[in-house]
């Protein structure tokens, strides 16, 4: 299945969120997730399933003013 | 200053953007004194660069404030708001909901629309803002227990634009917390900011991009403090013509 991860066109063989994080190698860092644009907290992931041309941003702590 | 029923007892907040590296900033944030540090949220690579960053931020020991810094939208700036709660698991949040690309003025009307929101769900919000009052009452309606007025676009460094339109914030809102956000370049700049009466100041770029950050942060630390004391001191009046401070009674005569 074919989405989208922070922008970029991914090929994963997971169907769930929670899965999909741990193929992509996220599952170590600490992220935060959102799907189409709408935020996903962490005890739901595993719940929320992924179809075709999902939109998923995942994001980090980063530097900021 | 109390915000949010928090006290913070050093009246400079520091933003984390922008140092030439990792221990530089943390001298800095040591040499300011700062209780409360800025971070932002942005897509994670699979090695996990932003964990990194986060656990240092975690030895610094401050206070975090995530912010919703390139937020255009008010739904970008409330998902960004609940995944930086997840995140770094706090109810505080400085939101920005940026107006223009240019100017990186603030959306007001997004900004209150996007304030009542979360304010609705728990956030506590330090809403970037302008010097408007009637934004900064709509802001407080909205949920907000704190205003943060700009003093020159973001990054700038041009000190405050707009002096009397801070000071016009501070007599219409006598008990609410003013923090200058955005603008501030030198130490003089952050110094006239506490002498108005603001009740602390949030800068980045003056420290992150000064020759010696460390020091620049110190001196601005050292501004805030005296602008303050000076603020509390009352100031005298000025005036338009010379006044001699030695008295003239007694002064001899040799002509």
């Amino acid at each position: 299945m074919k989405i989208i991860v922070n922008a970029e066109p991914r090929d994963v063989s997971a169907t769930d969120l929670q899965t999909v994080l741990d193929e992509l190698g996220f599952a170590c860092s600490a992220v935060a997730t959102a799907l189409n644009g709408t935020f996903i907290a962490r005890g739901k992931r595993e719940g929320v399933l992924l179809t075709e041309g999902d939109r998923l941003e995942v994001l980090a702590p980063m530097q900021g003013g | 200053m109390k915000v949010y029923g928090t006290e913070i007892a050093s009246r400079l907040l520091l933003g984390t953007a922008q140092y030439p590296s990792p221990a530089v900033l943390a001298e800095a944030v040591a040499s300011s004194g700062t209780e409360v540090i800025t971070v932002s949220l942005r897509r994670e690579t699979a090695d996990g660069s932003g964990a990194g960053f986060w656990e240092g931020l975690r030895q610094t020991g401050c206070r975090i404030l995530p912010n919703t810094a390139g937020c255009h939208s008010v739904q970008e700036a409330v998902t960004t708001a609940r995944m930086a709660r997840e995140l770094f698991d706090t109810a505080w949040i400085k939101l920005e909901v940026i107006g223009h690309s240019d100017t990186l003025q603030p959306d007001v009307f997004g900004l209150v629309e996007a304030a009542r929101v979360l304010s609705s769900e728990g956030f506590q919000v330090f809403p970037y803002t302008t010097d408007d009052l009637v934004v900064g009452e709509k802001l407080l309606d909205a949920g907000c227990e704190v205003l943060m007025p700009w003093g020159a676009p973001i990054g700038s460094g041009q000190g405050l634009r707009n002096p009397d339109g801070l000071r016009a914030m501070r007599a219409h809102f006598p008990d609410v917390p003013l923090i200058v956000d955005a603008g501030i370049g030198r130490p003089s700049d952050a110094a006239q900011a506490m002498e108005l009466g603001m009740d602390a100041v949030l800068l980045n770029t003056a420290v992150a991009k000064a020759g010696n950050p460390a020091g620049m942060a110190r001196a601005m630390a050292l501004a805030v403090e005296a602008g303050r004391l000076g603020y509390e001191a009352d100031p005298m009046e000025r005036r338009d013509m010379a006044v001699p401070s030695t008295p003239v009674l007694g002064l001899a005569e040799f002509a």
